[in-house]
Protein backbone atom coordinates (compact mmCIF):
# COMPACT_ATOMS: atom_id res chain seq x y z
CA UNK A 1 0.00 0.00 0.00
CA UNK A 2 1.08 3.38 -0.86
CA UNK A 3 1.85 5.49 2.16
CA UNK A 4 1.97 9.14 1.36
CA UNK A 5 3.36 11.97 2.78
CA UNK A 6 -0.06 13.11 4.76
CA UNK A 7 -0.09 9.84 6.26
CA UNK A 8 3.18 10.29 7.24
CA UNK A 9 2.70 13.92 8.74
CA UNK A 10 -0.44 12.76 10.96
CA UNK A 11 1.37 9.89 11.98
CA UNK A 12 4.32 12.81 13.33
CA UNK A 13 1.61 14.90 14.90
CA UNK A 14 0.56 11.64 17.30
CA UNK A 15 4.03 10.87 17.41
CA UNK A 16 5.36 14.57 18.80
CA UNK A 17 7.92 14.36 16.02
CA UNK A 18 8.57 17.14 13.17
CA UNK A 19 10.20 16.53 9.87
CA UNK A 20 11.81 18.77 7.48
CA UNK A 21 9.94 18.25 3.93
CA UNK A 22 13.25 16.24 2.40
CA UNK A 23 12.38 14.04 4.60
CA UNK A 24 8.83 13.89 4.75
CA UNK A 25 9.67 12.54 1.04
CA UNK A 26 12.14 10.35 2.11
CA UNK A 27 10.30 8.75 5.02
CA UNK A 28 7.16 8.42 2.88
CA UNK A 29 9.00 5.82 -0.05
CA UNK A 30 11.42 3.82 3.13
CA UNK A 31 8.06 3.86 4.99
CA UNK A 32 5.84 2.58 1.71
CA UNK A 33 8.06 -0.26 0.99
CA UNK A 34 8.30 -1.25 4.37
CA UNK A 35 4.33 -1.56 4.92
CA UNK A 36 4.88 -3.33 1.27
CA UNK A 37 6.51 -5.84 3.04
CA UNK A 38 4.01 -5.97 5.89
CA UNK A 39 1.97 -6.62 3.76
CA UNK A 40 3.11 -10.61 3.05
CA UNK A 41 1.12 -10.92 6.35
CA UNK A 42 -2.41 -10.94 4.88
CA UNK A 43 -1.37 -14.11 2.93
CA UNK A 44 -1.48 -15.63 6.76
CA UNK A 45 -5.04 -17.60 7.17
CA UNK A 46 -5.74 -16.35 10.70
CA UNK A 47 -9.60 -16.95 10.89
CA UNK A 48 -10.29 -18.26 14.25
CA UNK A 49 -6.72 -17.23 15.71
CA UNK A 50 -6.51 -15.65 19.08
CA UNK A 51 -4.10 -12.89 19.13
CA UNK A 52 -1.06 -13.35 21.19
CA UNK A 53 0.01 -10.42 23.26
CA UNK A 54 2.26 -11.80 25.70
CA UNK A 55 4.37 -15.22 25.45
CA UNK A 56 3.95 -16.19 28.51
CA UNK A 57 0.01 -17.63 29.97
CA UNK A 58 -0.09 -15.08 32.67
CA UNK A 59 -3.14 -12.70 33.83
CA UNK A 60 -3.59 -10.53 36.48
CA UNK A 61 -0.48 -10.62 38.70
CA UNK A 62 -1.12 -9.24 41.66
CA UNK A 63 0.92 -9.06 45.17
CA UNK A 64 -0.38 -8.45 48.57
CA UNK A 65 -1.14 -3.84 48.87
CA UNK A 66 1.29 -3.37 51.22
CA UNK A 67 3.12 -0.07 52.44
CA UNK A 68 6.85 -0.33 51.12
CA UNK A 69 9.32 2.48 50.86
CA UNK A 70 9.05 4.08 47.24
CA UNK A 71 12.07 6.51 45.64
CA UNK A 72 12.11 9.68 47.57
CA UNK A 73 11.68 12.90 45.88
CA UNK A 74 14.73 14.46 46.08
CA UNK A 75 15.77 11.25 44.06
CA UNK A 76 13.04 11.09 41.61
CA UNK A 77 13.37 14.79 40.82
CA UNK A 78 17.02 14.33 39.86
CA UNK A 79 16.90 13.74 36.48
CA UNK A 80 14.22 16.61 35.83
CA UNK A 81 15.15 18.91 33.31
CA UNK A 82 13.27 21.31 35.30
CA UNK A 83 11.86 21.64 38.84
CA UNK A 84 10.52 24.18 41.36
CA UNK A 85 9.68 23.50 45.49
CA UNK A 86 10.00 19.58 44.94
CA UNK A 87 7.68 19.25 41.40
CA UNK A 88 8.02 18.80 37.96
CA UNK A 89 8.22 22.24 36.20
CA UNK A 90 6.63 22.25 32.74
CA UNK A 91 5.60 25.09 29.71
CA UNK A 92 2.30 27.05 30.93
CA UNK A 93 -0.21 24.28 29.62
CA UNK A 94 -3.65 26.03 30.27
CA UNK A 95 -4.30 29.34 28.51
CA UNK A 96 -5.57 32.30 31.20
CA UNK B 1 47.70 -17.04 28.48
CA UNK B 2 46.92 -13.57 29.85
CA UNK B 3 44.29 -12.91 32.65
CA UNK B 4 42.39 -11.24 30.22
CA UNK B 5 41.70 -14.10 27.50
CA UNK B 6 40.46 -16.53 30.21
CA UNK B 7 36.78 -17.71 31.25
CA UNK B 8 35.22 -16.70 34.43
CA UNK B 9 35.38 -19.91 35.72
CA UNK B 10 39.20 -20.45 34.72
CA UNK B 11 39.89 -17.26 37.00
CA UNK B 12 37.36 -18.10 39.90
CA UNK B 13 39.40 -21.20 40.36
CA UNK B 14 42.48 -19.23 40.43
CA UNK B 15 40.75 -16.71 43.23
CA UNK B 16 39.97 -19.68 45.41
CA UNK B 17 43.46 -21.33 44.90
CA UNK B 18 44.80 -17.93 45.68
CA UNK B 19 46.95 -18.22 42.29
CA UNK B 20 46.02 -14.71 41.58
CA UNK B 21 44.27 -11.52 42.96
CA UNK B 22 41.71 -9.71 41.88
CA UNK B 23 43.34 -6.28 41.92
CA UNK B 24 45.52 -8.34 39.43
CA UNK B 25 43.32 -9.55 37.20
CA UNK B 26 40.90 -6.44 37.14
CA UNK B 27 44.70 -4.59 36.57
CA UNK B 28 44.96 -7.27 33.36
CA UNK B 29 41.20 -6.28 32.09
CA UNK B 30 41.64 -2.96 32.60
CA UNK B 31 45.20 -2.92 30.65
CA UNK B 32 43.29 -4.55 27.97
CA UNK B 33 40.45 -2.33 27.91
CA UNK B 34 42.99 0.72 27.96
CA UNK B 35 44.99 -1.01 24.98
CA UNK B 36 41.81 -1.86 22.72
CA UNK B 37 38.92 0.68 23.29
CA UNK B 38 40.87 3.17 21.10
CA UNK B 39 40.14 0.34 17.88
CA UNK B 40 37.23 -1.45 19.52
CA UNK B 41 35.07 1.42 21.18
CA UNK B 42 33.11 -1.03 22.88
CA UNK B 43 32.31 1.24 26.07
CA UNK B 44 30.39 3.84 26.62
CA UNK B 45 31.44 4.36 30.22
CA UNK B 46 34.33 3.13 31.56
CA UNK B 47 35.04 2.71 35.11
CA UNK B 48 39.09 1.96 36.28
CA UNK B 49 38.85 3.40 39.93
CA UNK B 50 35.05 1.51 40.61
CA UNK B 51 36.58 -1.44 39.50
CA UNK B 52 39.85 -1.67 41.05
CA UNK B 53 38.07 -0.97 44.47
CA UNK B 54 35.50 -3.58 44.72
CA UNK B 55 38.66 -5.85 43.40
CA UNK B 56 40.41 -4.94 46.49
CA UNK B 57 37.24 -5.54 48.58
CA UNK B 58 37.03 -9.08 47.66
CA UNK B 59 40.63 -9.13 48.11
CA UNK B 60 39.94 -8.49 51.61
CA UNK B 61 36.93 -11.28 51.70
CA UNK B 62 39.66 -13.67 50.33
CA UNK B 63 42.23 -12.96 52.63
CA UNK B 64 39.82 -13.18 55.62
CA UNK B 65 38.56 -16.82 54.43
CA UNK B 66 35.07 -16.13 53.13
CA UNK B 67 33.09 -17.67 50.72
CA UNK B 68 33.12 -15.98 47.23
CA UNK B 69 30.22 -15.91 44.62
CA UNK B 70 31.36 -17.38 41.25
CA UNK B 71 31.50 -13.91 39.51
CA UNK B 72 33.55 -11.96 42.68
CA UNK B 73 36.26 -10.17 41.28
CA UNK B 74 35.91 -11.21 38.14
CA UNK B 75 35.50 -8.15 35.81
CA UNK B 76 32.60 -7.71 33.52
CA UNK B 77 30.09 -5.12 31.29
CA UNK B 78 27.34 -3.92 31.27
CA UNK B 79 24.79 -3.19 28.54
CA UNK B 80 23.99 0.56 28.98
CA UNK B 81 20.21 0.31 28.83
CA UNK B 82 20.29 -1.53 32.23
CA UNK B 83 19.90 0.75 34.94
CA UNK B 84 22.67 0.72 37.72
CA UNK B 85 22.67 3.54 40.46
CA UNK B 86 24.91 6.17 40.16
CA UNK B 87 26.14 5.68 37.01
CA UNK B 88 25.26 6.47 34.08
CA UNK B 89 21.99 4.71 31.86
CA UNK B 90 22.21 6.01 28.35
CA UNK B 91 21.14 3.76 26.08
CA UNK B 92 23.01 5.07 23.63
CA UNK B 93 21.03 7.65 23.20
CA UNK B 94 21.44 11.46 23.33
CA UNK B 95 17.96 11.61 24.98
CA UNK B 96 19.48 9.91 27.56
CA UNK B 97 23.12 11.37 27.59
CA UNK B 98 23.41 12.63 31.07
CA UNK B 99 20.75 9.73 32.62
CA UNK B 100 22.14 8.53 36.01
CA UNK B 101 19.03 6.28 37.41
CA UNK B 102 18.27 6.70 40.60
CA UNK B 103 17.99 2.92 41.42
CA UNK B 104 19.74 -0.50 40.25
CA UNK B 105 17.77 -2.96 37.60
CA UNK B 106 16.90 -6.25 39.49
CA UNK B 107 19.83 -7.80 37.71
CA UNK B 108 22.24 -5.86 39.20
CA UNK B 109 21.14 -6.20 42.44
CA UNK B 110 21.33 -9.58 42.01
CA UNK B 111 25.19 -9.44 40.38
CA UNK B 112 26.09 -7.21 43.86
CA UNK B 113 25.60 -9.90 46.10
CA UNK B 114 28.30 -11.70 44.38
CA UNK B 115 30.96 -8.88 44.27
CA UNK B 116 31.80 -8.76 40.99
CA UNK B 117 33.92 -5.96 39.13
CA UNK B 118 32.02 -3.96 36.45
CA UNK B 119 34.58 -1.88 34.38
CA UNK B 120 32.29 -0.58 32.03
CA UNK B 121 28.76 0.47 30.71
CA UNK B 122 28.66 -1.09 26.77
CA UNK B 123 27.79 0.66 23.36
CA UNK B 124 24.64 -0.55 22.00
CA UNK B 125 22.08 0.19 19.05
CA UNK B 126 19.94 3.53 20.32
CA UNK B 127 17.43 2.02 22.80
CA UNK B 128 18.62 -1.43 21.58
CA UNK B 129 16.86 -0.68 17.99
CA UNK B 130 19.72 -2.17 15.21
CA UNK B 131 21.24 -5.46 14.55
CA UNK B 132 25.10 -3.53 14.30
CA UNK B 133 25.60 -0.74 16.89
CA UNK B 134 25.79 1.58 13.72
CA UNK B 135 22.79 3.61 15.45
CA UNK B 136 24.09 4.34 18.65
CA UNK B 137 24.81 8.45 19.15
CA UNK B 138 27.89 7.64 20.81
CA UNK B 139 30.10 6.05 18.71
CA UNK B 140 30.83 3.00 16.31
CA UNK B 141 31.69 -0.02 17.91
CA UNK B 142 34.68 -2.31 15.79
CA UNK B 143 34.36 -6.23 15.17
CA UNK B 144 37.37 -7.28 17.27
CA UNK B 145 38.17 -10.20 15.03
CA UNK B 146 38.19 -7.57 12.26
CA UNK B 147 37.64 -3.69 12.58
CA UNK B 148 36.17 -3.07 9.47
CA UNK B 149 33.33 -4.98 10.35
CA UNK B 150 30.60 -4.34 12.62
CA UNK B 151 30.67 -6.14 16.21
CA UNK B 152 26.32 -7.11 15.16
CA UNK B 153 24.03 -5.53 17.03
CA UNK B 154 22.07 -4.39 19.60
CA UNK B 155 24.51 -5.67 22.23
CA UNK B 156 27.51 -5.13 20.31
CA UNK B 157 29.23 -3.30 22.69
CA UNK B 158 28.64 -6.66 24.82
CA UNK B 159 30.40 -9.16 22.55
CA UNK B 160 33.08 -6.82 21.40
CA UNK B 161 34.45 -6.13 24.92
CA UNK B 162 34.06 -9.72 25.92
CA UNK B 163 35.45 -11.13 22.33
CA UNK B 164 38.53 -8.18 23.03
CA UNK B 165 39.41 -9.14 26.39
CA UNK B 166 38.14 -5.70 28.15
CA UNK B 167 35.94 -7.59 29.91
CA UNK B 168 35.69 -11.85 30.88
CA UNK B 169 31.60 -11.60 30.84
CA UNK B 170 28.97 -9.02 30.10
CA UNK B 171 25.20 -8.69 30.30
CA UNK B 172 23.14 -7.84 27.19
CA UNK B 173 19.38 -7.59 25.92
CA UNK B 174 17.79 -9.58 23.67
CA UNK B 175 14.18 -8.59 21.69
CA UNK B 176 14.72 -9.86 18.13
CA UNK B 177 18.22 -11.73 18.67
CA UNK B 178 20.55 -8.39 20.36
CA UNK B 179 22.47 -11.12 22.04
CA UNK B 180 22.67 -13.91 20.19
CA UNK B 181 23.58 -12.18 17.14
CA UNK B 182 26.32 -10.08 18.46
CA UNK B 183 27.74 -13.30 20.03
CA UNK B 184 27.70 -15.18 16.86
CA UNK B 185 29.37 -12.17 15.10
CA UNK B 186 32.32 -11.72 17.87
CA UNK B 187 32.36 -15.26 18.42
CA UNK B 188 31.65 -15.66 21.91
CA UNK B 189 29.10 -17.40 23.54
CA UNK B 190 25.48 -15.40 24.21
CA UNK B 191 22.13 -16.86 25.84
CA UNK B 192 18.82 -15.57 25.79
CA UNK B 193 16.38 -16.97 28.45
CA UNK B 194 13.09 -18.15 28.47
CA UNK B 195 10.65 -15.00 28.59
CA UNK B 196 10.26 -14.32 32.58
CA UNK B 197 13.27 -16.01 33.47
CA UNK B 198 15.45 -13.02 34.30
CA UNK B 199 13.84 -9.92 35.39
CA UNK B 200 13.49 -7.10 33.33
CA UNK B 201 13.01 -4.29 36.15
CA UNK B 202 15.25 -1.77 35.86
CA UNK B 203 16.09 -2.89 32.20
CA UNK B 204 15.51 0.15 29.74
CA UNK B 205 12.36 -0.86 28.22
CA UNK B 206 12.19 -1.49 24.33
CA UNK B 207 8.95 -3.95 23.30
CA UNK B 208 8.13 -4.87 26.82
CA UNK B 209 6.86 -8.53 25.46
CA UNK B 210 9.90 -9.50 23.79
CA UNK B 211 12.54 -7.46 25.66
CA UNK B 212 14.63 -10.00 28.19
CA UNK B 213 18.31 -9.99 29.89
CA UNK B 214 20.96 -12.36 29.57
CA UNK B 215 24.94 -13.25 29.52
CA UNK B 216 27.86 -12.72 26.77
CA UNK B 217 30.56 -14.78 27.86
CA UNK B 218 33.53 -16.72 26.51
CA UNK B 219 32.05 -20.62 26.86
CA UNK B 220 28.92 -21.85 27.62
CA UNK B 221 30.25 -22.97 31.57
CA UNK B 222 29.99 -19.49 31.96
CA UNK B 223 26.56 -18.54 30.47
CA UNK B 224 24.84 -21.51 32.90
CA UNK B 225 27.07 -19.72 36.02
CA UNK B 226 25.66 -16.28 35.48
CA UNK B 227 22.43 -17.74 34.44
CA UNK B 228 22.51 -19.15 38.32
CA UNK B 229 23.18 -15.33 39.45
CA UNK B 230 20.81 -13.86 37.13
CA UNK B 231 17.38 -16.06 37.24
CA UNK B 232 14.50 -16.58 39.48
CA UNK B 233 11.37 -14.64 40.41
CA UNK B 234 11.10 -10.77 41.01
CA UNK B 235 8.06 -9.17 42.78
CA UNK B 236 8.85 -5.68 40.49
CA UNK B 237 8.65 -7.32 37.26
CA UNK B 238 4.98 -8.90 36.89
CA UNK B 239 5.84 -10.43 33.64
CA UNK B 240 8.69 -12.50 35.85
CA UNK B 241 8.02 -15.95 35.86
CA UNK B 242 7.56 -18.01 39.34
CA UNK B 243 8.90 -21.07 38.00
CA UNK B 244 11.71 -22.68 40.40
CA UNK B 245 14.84 -22.15 38.77
CA UNK B 246 17.23 -25.43 38.87
CA UNK B 247 21.11 -25.37 38.57
CA UNK B 248 21.98 -24.65 35.06
CA UNK B 249 25.59 -25.92 35.44
CA UNK B 250 23.74 -29.36 36.29
CA UNK B 251 23.30 -29.19 32.43
CA UNK B 252 27.03 -29.14 31.70
CA UNK B 253 27.28 -33.40 31.46
CA UNK B 254 28.65 -33.75 27.92
CA UNK B 255 26.06 -36.16 27.34
CA UNK B 256 23.39 -35.66 24.34
CA UNK B 257 22.64 -39.63 23.77
CA UNK B 258 19.30 -39.92 22.81
CA UNK B 259 18.36 -35.98 22.61
CA UNK B 260 16.37 -35.26 20.02
CA UNK B 261 17.52 -32.09 17.64
CA UNK B 262 15.02 -30.77 15.21
CA UNK B 263 16.51 -28.75 11.77
CA UNK B 264 13.76 -26.31 10.62
CA UNK B 265 13.85 -26.84 7.18
CA UNK B 266 12.52 -22.58 6.48
CA UNK B 267 15.83 -21.76 8.54
CA UNK B 268 18.68 -23.18 6.01
CA UNK B 269 16.61 -21.69 2.76
CA UNK B 270 17.25 -18.73 0.08
CA UNK B 271 19.81 -16.13 1.97
CA UNK B 272 21.86 -18.31 4.31
CA UNK B 273 25.80 -17.90 3.41
CA UNK B 274 27.22 -21.33 2.21
CA UNK B 275 30.06 -21.61 4.58
CA UNK B 276 27.27 -20.44 7.62
CA UNK B 277 24.91 -23.33 6.40
CA UNK B 278 28.15 -25.73 6.18
CA UNK B 279 29.35 -25.27 9.47
CA UNK B 280 26.48 -25.73 11.05
CA UNK B 281 25.30 -28.80 9.42
CA UNK B 282 29.14 -29.95 10.39
CA UNK B 283 28.35 -28.82 14.43
CA UNK B 284 24.74 -30.74 14.03
CA UNK B 285 27.20 -33.87 12.67
CA UNK B 286 29.15 -33.27 15.63
CA UNK B 287 26.25 -33.75 18.41
CA UNK B 288 24.94 -37.10 16.16
CA UNK B 289 28.41 -38.27 16.66
CA UNK B 290 27.85 -38.07 19.98
CA UNK B 291 24.84 -39.94 19.65
CA UNK B 292 21.65 -37.41 19.16
CA UNK B 293 19.18 -37.86 17.08
CA UNK B 294 18.54 -35.68 14.48
CA UNK B 295 15.49 -34.86 12.10
CA UNK B 296 14.44 -32.01 10.06
CA UNK B 297 11.41 -30.70 10.70
CA UNK B 298 9.10 -27.71 9.41
CA UNK B 299 7.97 -24.15 11.22
CA UNK B 300 5.70 -23.01 8.37
CA UNK B 301 5.06 -20.10 9.61
CA UNK B 302 8.48 -18.83 9.63
CA UNK B 303 8.17 -16.43 6.36
CA UNK B 304 6.27 -14.31 8.42
CA UNK B 305 8.34 -13.68 11.66
CA UNK B 306 9.94 -10.29 10.07
CA UNK B 307 7.01 -8.51 9.40
CA UNK B 308 5.48 -9.79 12.73
CA UNK B 309 7.86 -8.94 14.48
CA UNK B 310 8.46 -5.61 12.59
CA UNK B 311 5.43 -4.59 13.33
CA UNK B 312 5.21 -5.29 17.06
CA UNK B 313 8.34 -4.56 18.33
CA UNK B 314 7.79 -0.72 16.73
CA UNK B 315 3.94 -0.50 18.17
CA UNK B 316 5.29 -1.45 21.69
CA UNK B 317 8.15 0.75 21.19
CA UNK B 318 6.02 3.43 20.22
CA UNK B 319 4.07 3.49 23.31
CA UNK B 320 7.07 3.00 25.90
CA UNK B 321 8.88 5.99 24.27
CA UNK B 322 5.97 8.00 24.98
CA UNK B 323 7.37 8.74 27.84
CA UNK B 324 10.45 10.74 26.60
CA UNK B 325 8.60 13.94 26.73
CA UNK B 326 11.35 16.61 28.13
CA UNK B 327 8.75 16.54 31.65
CA UNK B 328 10.25 14.06 34.27
CA UNK B 329 14.26 12.87 33.25
CA UNK B 330 16.35 12.95 30.12
CA UNK B 331 16.87 15.39 27.31
CA UNK B 332 14.54 18.83 26.81
CA UNK B 333 14.57 21.27 24.42
CA UNK B 334 12.76 23.76 25.18
CA UNK B 335 9.54 25.54 22.91
CA UNK B 336 6.88 27.97 22.79
CA UNK B 337 4.50 25.64 24.47
CA UNK B 338 4.40 22.58 26.30
CA UNK B 339 3.64 20.69 22.50
CA UNK B 340 6.31 22.23 20.74
CA UNK B 341 8.65 21.44 23.86
CA UNK B 342 7.49 17.45 23.67
CA UNK B 343 8.38 18.22 19.76
CA UNK B 344 11.09 19.11 19.73
CA UNK B 345 12.60 17.39 22.49
CA UNK B 346 12.22 14.35 20.96
CA UNK B 347 12.89 15.30 17.56
CA UNK B 348 16.44 16.50 17.86
CA UNK B 349 17.07 13.60 20.44
CA UNK B 350 15.82 11.00 18.91
CA UNK B 351 17.93 9.06 16.56
CA UNK B 352 16.57 8.13 13.09
CA UNK B 353 16.12 4.57 13.49
CA UNK B 354 13.74 5.22 16.80
CA UNK B 355 12.03 7.90 14.70
CA UNK B 356 11.76 5.20 12.05
CA UNK B 357 9.99 2.27 14.63
CA UNK B 358 8.12 5.19 16.68
CA UNK B 359 6.26 5.93 13.58
CA UNK B 360 6.12 2.82 12.11
CA UNK B 361 4.36 1.64 15.80
CA UNK B 362 2.18 4.64 15.27
CA UNK B 363 0.77 3.92 12.55
CA UNK B 364 0.50 0.16 12.85
CA UNK B 365 -1.53 1.14 15.65
CA UNK B 366 -3.47 4.40 14.40
CA UNK B 367 -7.23 4.10 13.52
CA UNK B 368 -7.94 2.42 10.52
CA UNK B 369 -4.48 0.61 10.53
CA UNK B 370 -4.75 -1.25 13.47
CA UNK B 371 -6.54 -4.52 12.23
CA UNK B 372 -5.26 -5.26 9.01
CA UNK B 373 -1.40 -4.22 10.68
CA UNK B 374 -1.12 -4.39 14.76
CA UNK B 375 -4.01 -6.86 15.27
CA UNK B 376 -2.84 -9.67 12.36
CA UNK B 377 0.48 -9.45 13.50
CA UNK B 378 -0.84 -10.50 16.85
CA UNK B 379 -2.74 -13.39 15.02
CA UNK B 380 0.03 -14.61 13.15
CA UNK B 381 2.29 -14.59 16.24
CA UNK B 382 -0.06 -17.27 17.79
CA UNK B 383 0.63 -19.15 15.18
CA UNK B 384 4.15 -19.11 15.19
CA UNK B 385 4.30 -20.07 19.12
CA UNK B 386 1.63 -22.93 17.66
CA UNK B 387 4.60 -23.78 15.21
CA UNK B 388 7.19 -24.20 18.22
CA UNK B 389 4.45 -25.94 20.17
CA UNK B 390 4.33 -28.47 17.31
CA UNK B 391 7.59 -29.11 16.72
CA UNK B 392 8.52 -29.56 20.28
CA UNK B 393 6.06 -32.88 20.84
CA UNK B 394 8.51 -34.50 18.26
CA UNK B 395 12.31 -33.04 19.53
CA UNK B 396 13.95 -31.79 22.21
CA UNK B 397 15.82 -28.93 21.18
CA UNK B 398 15.98 -26.97 17.56
CA UNK B 399 18.74 -26.35 15.97
CA UNK B 400 19.81 -23.70 12.94
CA UNK B 401 22.36 -20.72 12.31
CA UNK B 402 21.94 -18.03 14.12
CA UNK B 403 22.81 -15.20 11.59
CA UNK B 404 22.26 -15.87 7.68
CA UNK B 405 25.91 -14.59 7.17
CA UNK B 406 28.84 -13.64 9.26
CA UNK B 407 29.65 -9.89 10.08
CA UNK B 408 29.46 -7.52 7.27
CA UNK B 409 31.38 -4.33 6.77
CA UNK B 410 30.81 -0.99 8.69
CA UNK B 411 28.23 1.06 6.51
CA UNK B 412 27.63 -2.03 3.98
CA UNK B 413 23.52 -1.95 5.11
CA UNK B 414 22.60 1.37 7.08
CA UNK B 415 21.11 3.11 3.58
CA UNK B 416 18.34 -0.03 3.50
CA UNK B 417 16.32 -0.53 6.67
CA UNK B 418 14.36 -3.71 5.54
CA UNK B 419 16.98 -5.91 4.39
CA UNK B 420 19.11 -4.67 7.33
CA UNK B 421 15.60 -6.08 9.16
CA UNK B 422 15.48 -9.37 7.11
CA UNK B 423 19.00 -10.20 8.33
CA UNK B 424 16.85 -10.78 11.70
CA UNK B 425 15.13 -13.82 10.24
CA UNK B 426 16.85 -16.62 12.56
CA UNK B 427 16.65 -14.85 15.47
CA UNK B 428 13.05 -13.20 16.03
CA UNK B 429 10.76 -16.15 15.87
CA UNK B 430 12.20 -17.15 19.26
CA UNK B 431 11.99 -13.73 20.89
CA UNK B 432 7.67 -13.96 19.50
CA UNK B 433 7.30 -17.15 20.96
CA UNK B 434 9.42 -16.52 24.44
CA UNK B 435 11.47 -19.33 23.89
CA UNK B 436 15.46 -19.79 25.19
CA UNK B 437 18.05 -19.78 22.96
CA UNK B 438 22.13 -19.67 22.34
CA UNK B 439 24.16 -19.06 19.97
CA UNK B 440 28.08 -20.36 20.14
CA UNK B 441 30.91 -20.71 17.91
CA UNK B 442 30.89 -23.36 15.22
CA UNK B 443 33.31 -21.84 12.81
CA UNK B 444 35.11 -19.49 11.28
CA UNK B 445 34.58 -17.94 8.05
CA UNK B 446 37.46 -17.83 4.91
CA UNK B 447 37.86 -13.91 6.26
CA UNK B 448 38.45 -14.67 9.74
CA UNK B 449 35.08 -14.16 11.22
CA UNK B 450 32.97 -16.18 13.49
CA UNK B 451 30.20 -17.85 12.72
CA UNK B 452 27.34 -19.17 15.20
CA UNK B 453 25.64 -22.14 15.89
CA UNK B 454 22.05 -21.07 17.57
CA UNK B 455 20.21 -23.49 19.51
CA UNK B 456 16.66 -23.24 20.75
CA UNK B 457 14.57 -24.69 23.29
CA UNK B 458 10.74 -25.51 25.09
CA UNK B 459 9.72 -22.87 27.57
CA UNK B 460 11.91 -22.33 30.71
CA UNK B 461 14.11 -25.21 29.54
CA UNK B 462 17.33 -23.78 29.35
CA UNK B 463 18.97 -26.52 30.82
CA UNK B 464 18.91 -28.44 27.32
CA UNK B 465 19.93 -25.92 25.56
CA UNK B 466 22.12 -25.54 27.56
CA UNK B 467 23.33 -29.44 27.60
CA UNK B 468 23.48 -29.38 23.84
CA UNK B 469 25.56 -26.34 23.49
CA UNK B 470 28.24 -28.07 26.21
CA UNK B 471 28.22 -31.15 24.82
CA UNK B 472 29.28 -29.84 20.95
CA UNK B 473 31.78 -27.43 22.73
CA UNK B 474 33.39 -29.88 23.92
CA UNK B 475 34.14 -31.39 20.30
CA UNK B 476 35.64 -28.40 19.54
CA UNK B 477 37.87 -25.85 20.29
CA UNK B 478 36.51 -22.41 18.86
CA UNK B 479 36.69 -21.16 21.97
CA UNK B 480 40.27 -21.54 22.59
CA UNK B 481 41.28 -20.52 19.57
CA UNK B 482 38.81 -17.29 19.84
CA UNK B 483 40.80 -15.26 22.31
CA UNK B 484 41.31 -11.90 22.39
CA UNK B 485 44.46 -11.05 20.79
CA UNK B 486 46.83 -8.00 21.40
CA UNK B 487 47.18 -5.11 23.34
CA UNK B 488 48.48 -5.55 26.77
CA UNK B 489 51.05 -7.45 27.63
Amino acid sequence: MKVTEKDVNTVAVLSRLSFSPEEMTEYAEKFSAIIDYMDILQKADTADVPPTAHALPMQNVLREDVVRPSIDRELALLNAPEKEDGYFKVPKVLEE
Amino acid sequence: MKLYAKTAHELHDMLVAKEISAAELTESVLAQQAATEEKVGAYITTLADEAMAQAKAVDEKIAAGEKIGFLAGIPGAIKDNICTKGIKTTCASKMLENFVAPYDATVMTKLAAENPVVVGKTNMDEFAMGGSTENSAMKITHNPRNLDCVPGGSSGGSAAAVAAGSAIWALGSDTGGSIRQPASFCGVVGLKPTYGRVSRYGLVAFASSLDQIGPLTRDVTDAANIMNVISGHDMMDSTSSPAEVPDFTKALTGDVKGLKIGLPKEYFGAGIAPEVASSVKAAIEQLTKLGAEVTEISLPHTEYAVSTYYLIAPAEAATNLARYDGVSFGARVEGADIVEMMTNTRTQKFGPEVKRRIMIGNYALSAGYYDAYYLKALKVRTLIQRDFTEAFKSVDVIACPTAPTPAYKIGSMVSDPLAMYMMDISTVPLNLAGLPGISLPCGVAADGLPIGLQLMGKPLDEMTVLRAAYAYEQTQDYHKTLVPEGGAE
